[in-house]
């Protein structure tokens, strides 16, 4: 039987004759290990990204937001009619088993003003609950409490871009900031979230007691009113009975008869972005299968170069075959020189798809990815097209009759 | 012992509808040492008689004692290794190995025996040597002379210490100098021990031989000590 060593040297020279013919023929399964590359660090990348989103906007989340106003009918959009109250997000909590926590806010873009800066933002007026449930940290400081609450503190706690739009380099903490022309001490900064999946900067905000926007702030006719409430489902399964007991609720506490609209819709973010990610899924999955469809036709190719070969070098196996080489031999070495191919094929694949990769990383918006897995997977998976559409060849090859081959001009 | 018996064997070939015997009842039997000339017509059945003798085919009926082993009734596979182990062969078209060294080539059938390579190296420059061509182990196929190449071939037939060379028409490429310079090189290795079988149409070759077999159609019909052998003088 045949070492490896001289079935390498053997194939390496064999390969080396037709250069030209052997590197179009790794081409086929260069281009094939490359496009699967890329195309799984694409969709790793944009899986990735949706996942950050999620855990930036916190998870099982639902948000009720009050109903649109209809001034001569022309509507106006979410939360433009004070339908939700904070008593309303109290009795969610109270009445609703599927609900794990709730959130009332209420939020309108003021000016800020610190020495001769200012800054123009959207301001939260929040619960306590309102920073677990939206994942929102305090990097350093305190954050709003009961007491905050109660007595209507006038403390606000900055997000990172409003802090250094406001204040540069200095520490705020215990710095006084004028919102809408009031005094508010800032008592904390808020953990960066970075950019949400829409592209707006999460950190471009400020976060009040619900109480004090309500009273001294925003200055309502509708004292209690909320812009939303921000709900916390027990998990993800409970998302959707959480919806229809809020729903149920609402209906009832809002006095809306059965043939009334509700006042107020229910989003799913959790879900929607659970859709993306599915989607975004499927969308790897299908760029991944065409991407493999030209592995397998850079695999065909390779059988024909190696039928080719079989046939080129009948006289060759004829003259192997007369001086004791087994059918099993044969076999080994037009298999090997197949496997090879691919091999190198996916060798070199694999650094165009790493390389393709992170160019498309550097010149486009998505995020890419480059893991481990994938370039493991699609090089042998070169492999394994060089080896299946080897075999044939190469077991043509060992069947051949010596005495003809020996014949063959 | 003989080395070589055959013993009523038949090789027919079936195309269509009508079957042709190539050989008919061929009897024949080898001793260590000798050296045969087979000739005969084409279609004489001299080239199927040799494809059997060498394992690269299988008769249709009759037995087939290779050095005490009855090969006729083996596997493709089983004749693979009898080729590698107890026949060496030289062809009229030198069938070396394209692009490949006359070192690499002589090495071939020690590759597929096995042999490590330290080995391979050490024995095929020993017979590279034993052909004159110690400084050509480097050279391609291509490089060499149609002399020199059928010499590498030799070297090859030798290399695994097969007891049998089969040389099937040896010189048919060959200018007539060089050809008595190849037959000259079978002459010595016979006497080294080497049983050699050579097919030919040539009489001034098979005058090298110690024995003539003459074949046709499909028969023997006759086989004699050669009385008339060519002396090489000896180097």
């Amino acid at each position: 039987m045949i070492d490896f060593e001289s079935t390498l040297k053997i194939s390496l020279r064999s390969l080396k004759v037709n250069k030209m013919r052997s590197i179009l023929t790794s081409l086929g399964i260069i281009i094939g290990v490359s496009a699967v590359i890329i195309m799984l660090s694409i969709g790793e990348g944009a899986k990735q990204r949706i996942n950050k989103d999620i855990a930036s906007m916190g998870s099982n989340l639902l948000m009720v937001m009050s109903g649109s106003t209809t001034s001569s009918g022309v509507r106006m959009g979410s939360g433009t009619q004070p339908t939700l109250t904070i008593k309303d997000s109290e009795a969610m909590l109270k009445h609703c088993p599927s609900v794990l926590e709730v959130a009332p806010t209420v939020s309108q873009v003021q000016q800020l003003v610190y020495s001769n800066q200012n800054w123009s933002t959207t301001v939260n007026g929040i619960t306590p609950g309102y920073m677990p449930i939206r994942m929102w940290e305090v990097e350093t400081g305190r954050g709003i409490s009961e007491d905050d609450l109660k007595n209507n503190t006038k403390v606000a706690l900055l997000g990172t871009t409003v802090t250094e739009n406001l204040f540069g380099d200095m520490d705020p903490i215990n710095k006084t900031v004028r919102i809408g022309g009031m005094p508010f001490k800032i008592i904390g900064i808020l953990k960066s979230k970075g950019q949400n999946g829409m592209g707006q900067d999460q950190d471009d905000t400020v976060l009040i007691p619900i109480t004090t926007a309500q009273k001294k702030l925003f200055g309502t006719d509708f004292p209690g009113m909320v812009k939303h409430i921000s709900v916390q489902a027990k998990d993800e399964n409970s998302l959707e009975s959480a919806q229809e007991e809020i729903t149920e609720l609402l209906r009832e506490r809002h006095n809306l008869g059965k043939t009334k609209e509700d006042d107020f819709t229910i989003r799913n973010f959790t879900q929607m972005l659970e859709t993306a990610k599915q989607a975004s899924n499927t969308m790897a999955i299908l760029l991944g299968s065409i991407a493999s469809v030209s592995l397998l036709v850079g695999g065909i190719g390779i059988m024909n170069i190696m039928l080719v070969s079989v046939t080129e070098r009948t006289k060759e196996i004829g003259i192997r075959m007369a001086i004791g080489a087994t059918a099993m031999d044969i076999r080994i070495q037009f298999l090997f020189e197949a496997l090879l191919l691919s091999l190198a094929g996916g060798f070199l694949g694999v650094i165009v798809g790493v390389l393709g990769s992170k160019i498309v990383g550097l010149f486009s918006e998505m995020t890419v990815i480059i893991s481990p897995i994938p370039v493991l997977i699609s090089f042998g998976f070169a492999g394994i097209v060089g080896i299946l559409f080897g075999y044939y060849p190469a077991y043509k090859a060992s069947l051949l009759n010596p005495i003809e081959a020996l014949r063959y001009e | 012992m003989k080395l070589i018996e055959i013993k009523n064997l038949i090789k027919t070939y079936e195309t269509g509808d009508t079957s042709f015997n190539a050989l008919n009842d061929v009897s024949l039997s080898v001793d260590t040492g000798e050296f045969v000339a087979i000739m005969g017509a084409s279609g004489s059945g001299k080239s199927t008689c040799m494809n059997i003798l060498g394992c690269l085919d299988k008769p249709t009926s009759g037995s087939y004692f290779l050095d005490g082993i009855d090969v006729s009734k083996m596997s493709m596979n089983e004749l693979s290794t009898i080729r590698n182990r107890k026949l060496g062969f030289v062809f009229q078209g030198f069938n070396l190995i394209p692009r490949t060294s006359a070192l690499e080539n002589v090495e071939m059938p020690m590759i597929y025996k096995g042999v490590p390579p330290e080995e391979r190296i050490k024995r095929a420059k020993a017979a590279l040597k034993i052909v004159g061509l110690e400084y050509r182990e480097n050279h391609l196929p291509n490089q060499m002379s149609g002399g020199q190449q059928q010499r590498v071939a030799i070297a090859r037939a030798i290399v695994n210490d097969a007891p049998i060379i089969l040389a099937d028409e040896p010189t048919g490429n060959l200018d007539t100098k060089t050809s008595i310079e190849v037959m000259e090189f079978f002459v010595k290795l016979n006497d080294t021990g080497k049983t050699i079988i050579l097919v030919t149409h040539e009489p001034d070759i098979a005058q090298y031989c110690k024995r003539i077999v003459r074949f046709k159609d499909g028969n023997i019909i006759s086989d004699e000590i050669n009385t008339n052998r060519t002396e090489v003088k000896s180097a």
